[in-house]
């Protein structure tokens, strides 16, 4: 029987023939007839050099620089490649070691005999230029331009942060990300990564026999240009940032600076510090053991992440909450007899004249007045349970960005603590709390805890009356439509009409003729607003707490400063906030006699001098 | 039961050895790729060629076991078994393992299953069955569909795990259709248009007219009547367009090899234009027509692919073709691999001598490049020779086709057929650069024990129906 298609056999044959035909024709004109593969290919290898782009520069909101790059070289190795060398040379000009160079070419092999490993980063580039003339000799070795970072100073180590090396889990995280490539790990160089770290490159370049480029590869029709990182324009003030570094020298704690129109950070203080350049580079990893094993910690950013309480201060927050609910007005007044007594509940007050209303009530900080108010507050009737009044009260505070982490553009916030109903329900049963035992939260106290920058946010909110704008350290990214410097308006739960009685208090808090707590930091025509705060601290001594802004109309900056162990607001806090407006708004500082005074103030080494006296 | 016959003197052993040369060709070829100085023994079984030599020692024993196994159970079992793989198919959208955003694989006990490489097998057992069934009328509407059923239903399957490379494997079956009747002109027509759109994307013009030259010369002599004179006139054109070229080689070695490709078509064509003319040919015409109907039809592609779609439909068709996201610089991978195998010259740079595929990281380099390695390191003779062997063992399995008496055999055997060849195409076209990136394995030689493994089983299922073919009666 005989197949009616079989004939077709032959078509498929030559189906399958032809193509086969084809590629043997390309093969032959790939392989035979076209010589320019293997002019290029012949003895000679093509080397993939990444090209790594500058990271961004930095800039202040001044056009400061301050943060930039400088080159260095990484030596690679690929061990296929390597011919016996002149070690003793090799090591001399390096300045390494025989065991280092058979350690590292031992890594090498076991990575790969065909790819490149780093053999020695980050060479100088006095080394390179010897090394460069000598290479020829050393087969198998090439050189990999690289940048790291520089500072024209040394101050906002926190705000910039650093870069280091990308370890295996950011690569699988980041698949952008190859071995050895650099990532911004905290700080601005963190958050910013993106804009920062630019695109890498690639040149492919024909090397000779001898290990010498012979230039790019097709003319450099396969090369990737790096394209360089973005520049960004911080908000900060380089000079009011170096300024506060240098006030906080000695001391523990933080200053936050925040133009409370646009919700940028002027300066961001967090004590104490390290130089920024201590983090770069090969002396990275070493350093950064010795930081991070320092009693004080100066790789923790108080600013951000220190949990204080927030003491006097925040009288002004349950004065605001109090005129919202009506449960005073600018003119009631109560009578301070000194403490604030219910029971076998004392509250001190100091001394001051009285009765006292808002404004004063502010101005001279009343205990008495404050926890009347709270108290009253929370037992209102109108809330029908103190829980209820509790909640009003809270969500009031929250408002002011409190208790939740402000999304600012720093990576690592923390949220602080605004408490909830539930945890004293937890502590003492379910509607089994009465006002009386909340009392501590009247005066700034208790479980309320915020971070510096909560507390300059806050403050920025009272100078604008009523709202805030979400606090961002850097301004414009260069060559990106991202504009930083518009943003939402974000409004508390108080309606603007009732500030003007507590900035009354605060004015008179540090301008006031008779009695204010913070009469130090008062400067001619500057107009400036202040609350002090002392923040019990069950460790030690108490911390010194200031929040301030100036002038009083049209404000120009909003600060809040913590120091640590420094006693009572006025004894540090208030000063320096005092010094920092003056210089910022006037450009220079008047009263030396304070600034010295300030400088002078040493709270670490009296600390260790106290532990040694105790060990004693 | 027929006669009990011998299988092992009836095993066509020259297609048993071409394919263990091939296998032979892979073994050393992927320790040359993989080679360092540090694990030097091929038969270091830590390394890729240890494993690999494990693998073919396993598919020999395979191999055997599917020579003892009795044909009728490939009969018997065809439908349930395509079922079966149609489930795994689905089965493995939900459970398998997820490897660069695509469902594959199960992980099953440490070892890798593919599914859809028994969809390969499966698919031309089912087709085998189906189209054997006695007095099938091919072109019955009905029949059609269940055939398009049969080899499509795994297609869309694979589609979504997605695995494109796998699923245009399934398209060669469609030369088992012809051979069985479906007409020319469905095949013809499908073909053509699917290359060109493809082709006009993907090709620079150079590649594409050159292409098209080729194709005419084919179709002139599948059209013409006249075997000698197709074959003389064959002659003619490569006399003719040789004669230029070596021209070109000795007073201007410079012009672009393209320019002096197309030179050399264009006179290899006018000759056969004369010579057609001469002899009164009638398909010239038609030859001609074809070539500017496809010149025309290719610029309309481009024109369609350019003007007429919106931005997204376009990048989709991109990433699809491989030229937008690109995450392992596919075009530059081509260009490395070009590198590899055109720096091979004539006769290769010698066993492990290779540079090219081990600096420049030609991607995939045991598996779907490993032709680049033949090439560099065996040069155009290797080349040729492996081209030659495939050439061969398909040749020889449509001989071993014809030869059957079981209509099932016959189609089962085409149906091998056309999936090594679309293999073969595929990869070798990849690595050269007239195709784009589509991960498939070269056959026998490409490094994986699922590849090899599949492979085996497909074409010694195929042997044994050859070697019992006497003993069928039905
Ligand atoms: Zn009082």
């Amino acid at each position: 029987m005989k197949n009616p298609y079989s004939e077709r056999m032959y078509i498929i044959g030559a189906m399958i023939v032809l193509p086969i035909l084809y590629f043997i024709f390309r093969l032959f004109i790939l392989q035979v007839m076209d010589t320019s593969y293997k002019l290029s290919a012949s003895s000679n290898v093509l080397r993939n050099v990444t090209q790594y782009p500058a990271r961004g520069l930095i800039y202040d909101r001044n056009g400061e620089l301050l943060v930039y790059n400088q080159p260095v070289y990484d030596l690679m190795v690929v061990p296929g490649k390597l011919a016996p060398f002149d070690t003793a040379e090799f090591c001399q000009i390096l300045d390494i070691t025989k065991e280092y160079v058979d350690r590292e070419l031992k890594k090498a092999r076991e990575y790969s005999m065909f790819r490149s490993s780093v053999f020695l980063k980050q060479i100088s580039s006095l080394t390179y230029a010897v090394l460069q003339e000598k290479l020829y000799k050393f087969p198998g070795f090439y050189v990999q331009p690289r940048t790291l970072r520089n500072y024209s100073g040394d101050i906002a180590a926190h705000i910039l942060g650093y870069v280091g090396e990308v370890d295996r889990q950011m690569i699988e995280q980041n698949p952008g990300y190859a071995m050895g490539d650099y990532i911004g790990i905290t700080g601005v160089e963190r958050t910013y990564e993106e804009e920062l770290r630019g695109i890498k490159g690639n040149n492919v370049f024909l090397v000779d026999v001898h290990n010498r480029i012979r230039g790019p590869y097709q003319d450099g029709r396969l090369n990737s240009p790096a394209e360089l990182g973005n520049d960004l324009k911080l908000s900060l003030d380089a000079v009011i940032q170096e300024y506060g570094e240098k006030l906080m020298r000695n001391k523990i704690g933080s200053i936050v600076a925040i133009e409370p129109a646009t919700g940028e950070i002027l300066s961001l203080v967090s004590s104490p510090s390290y130089h920024p350049e201590l983090l770069v580079g090969r002396v990275r990893s070493q350093n950064f053991r010795t930081l991070a094993s320092d009693t004080l910690n100066p790789l923790f950013n108080r600013a951000l992440m220190a949990h204080y309480p927030a003491g006097s201060a925040f009288k002004v927050i349950n004065g605001l909450v109090a005129l919202q609910e009506g449960i005073v007005h600018e003119h009631t007044r109560h009578t301070c007899p000194g403490h604030y007594t219910v029971g076998r509940l004392t509250v001190r007050c100091r001394f001051h004249t009285t009765p006292v209303a808002m404004p004063a009530a502010v101005q001279v900080s009343c205990n008495t007045y404050f926890c009347h108010i709270f108290r009253d507050l929370l037992d209102h009737p109108k809330y029908g349970s103190v829980t209820n009044g509790f909640n009003v009260w809270a969500g009031h505070v929250r408002s002011f960005g409190l208790g939740e982490r402000l999304d600012t553009d720093f990576p690592n916030e923390l949220r602080g603590n605004v408490p909830l109903a539930g945890y004293y329900d937890h502590f003492y049963g379910e509607n089994r709390w009465r006002s009386l035992q909340l009392i501590s939260l009247a005066i700034g106290q208790g479980e309320l805890s915020v971070t510096p920058i909560q507390m300059a946010n806050m403050t920025a909110a009272i100078a604008n009356r009523g709202y805030y704008i979400t606090p961002h350290i850097v301004r414009k990214i260069k060559n990106s439509d991202a504009d930083n410097s518009k943003q939402e308006k974000i409004f508390t739960s108080i309606d603007s009409v009732f500030f003007e009685p507590v900035i009354e208090g605060m004015h008179r808090a540090v301008n006031g003729p008779d009695g204010g707590t913070a009469r130090v930091a008062q400067v001619e025509g500057l107009d400036i607003c202040g609350k002090t705060g002392t923040a019990e601290n069950p460790h030690g001594d108490d911390h010194s707490v200031f929040i301030a802004f100036a002038p009083r109309d049209n404000p120009r900056i909003a600060l809040a400063v913590y120091v640590e162990n420094a006693g009572w607001g006025s004894a540090m806090a208030a000063p320096i906030a005092s010094l920092i407006i003056e210089k910022y708004l006037t450009g220079s500082v008047s009263r030396e006699w304070l600034e010295n005074r300030i400088l002078e103030a040493d709270f670490i080494n009296r600390e260790i001098a106290l532990a040694d006296g105790q060990e004693n | 039961m027929g006669r009990k016959i011998n299988i092992w003197t009836n095993v066509d052993w020259l297609t048993v050895l071409v394919c263990l040369i091939m296998l032979f060709i892979g073994w050393i070829s992927i320790y040359s790729a993989v080679y360092d100085d540090a694990h030097q023994s091929i038969f270091d079984t830590s390394q890729r060629y240890g494993k690999q030599l494990i693998w073919i020692i396993a598919a020999i024993f395979i191999a055997a076991a599917v020579l003892m196994t009795d044909t009728k159970l490939f009969l018997f079992f065809s439908y349930f078994f395509y079922a079966f793989t149609i489930l795994l198919l689905v089965a493995v959208l939900f459970f398998g393992t997820e490897v660069n955003a695509s469902k594959s694989w199960f992980q099953l006990a440490g070892v890798q299953i593919q599914p859809a490489e028994f969809a390969k097998l499966a698919t031309a057992l089912a087709l085998a069955q189906f189209l054997s069934t006695t007095k099938l009328k091919m072109h019955d509407a009905k029949n059609l569909f269940i055939t398009a059923t049969i080899i499509f239903l795994p297609v869309l399957l694979i589609l979504l795990q997605p695995d494109v490379g796998s699923s245009i494997v399934f398209f060669a079956f469609i030369l088992v259709l012809y051979r069985e009747g479906l007409t020319g002109y469905v095949i013809f027509f499908m073909i053509l248009f699917g290359i060109l759109s493809l082709l006009a994307l993907l090709m620079n013009e150079i590649n594409m007219i050159a292409l098209l030259v080729f194709t005419s010369f084919a179709a002139w002599i599948i059209v013409g009547r006249s075997r000698k004179l197709s074959v003389r006139s064959g002659l003619i054109f490569l006399v003719v367009s040789s004669i230029v070229m070596t021209i070109y080689r000795i007073f201007s070695p410079q012009t672009p090899i393209d320019v002096q490709l197309i030179v050399a078509a264009v006179a290899g064509g006018s000759m056969l234009l004369i010579i057609s003319l001469l002899y009164r040919i009638r398909h010239a015409p038609i030859v001609a027509g074809f070539m500017i109907a496809a010149l025309l039809y290719t610029w309309s592609v481009d024109y369609v692919f350019d003007n007429v779609l919106m931005p997204h439909q376009r990048s989709r068709i991109n990433i699809v073709l491989g030229f937008d996201d690109d995450p392992r610089g596919q075009s530059y991978n081509i260009n490395q691999s070009k590198i590899a195998i055109g720096s091979g010259g004539l006769t290769g740079k010698g066993f492990l001598q290779g540079t090219q595929t081990k600096f420049n990281f030609v991607p995939e380099q045991s598996t779907d490049f490993i032709f680049c390695t033949i090439g560099e390191e065996w040069g155009f003779v290797g080349s040729l020779l492996v081209l030659g062997l495939f050439v061969f063992l398909l040749l020889r399995l449509i001989f071993l086709a014809e030869r059957q008496r079981s209509p099932f055999a016959r189609i089962y055997g085409y149906g091998v057929i056309a999936v090594l060849f679309i293999h073969v195409a595929i990869n070798i076209g990849m690595t050269i650069g007239v195709v784009p990136v589509i991960g498939i394995p070269l056959p026998f030689i490409s490094y994986g024990g699922s590849s090899i493994w599949a492979f085996t089983i497909m074409l010694f299922i195929f042997l044994k129906f050859d070697a019992g073919r006497m003993e069928y009666i039905k």
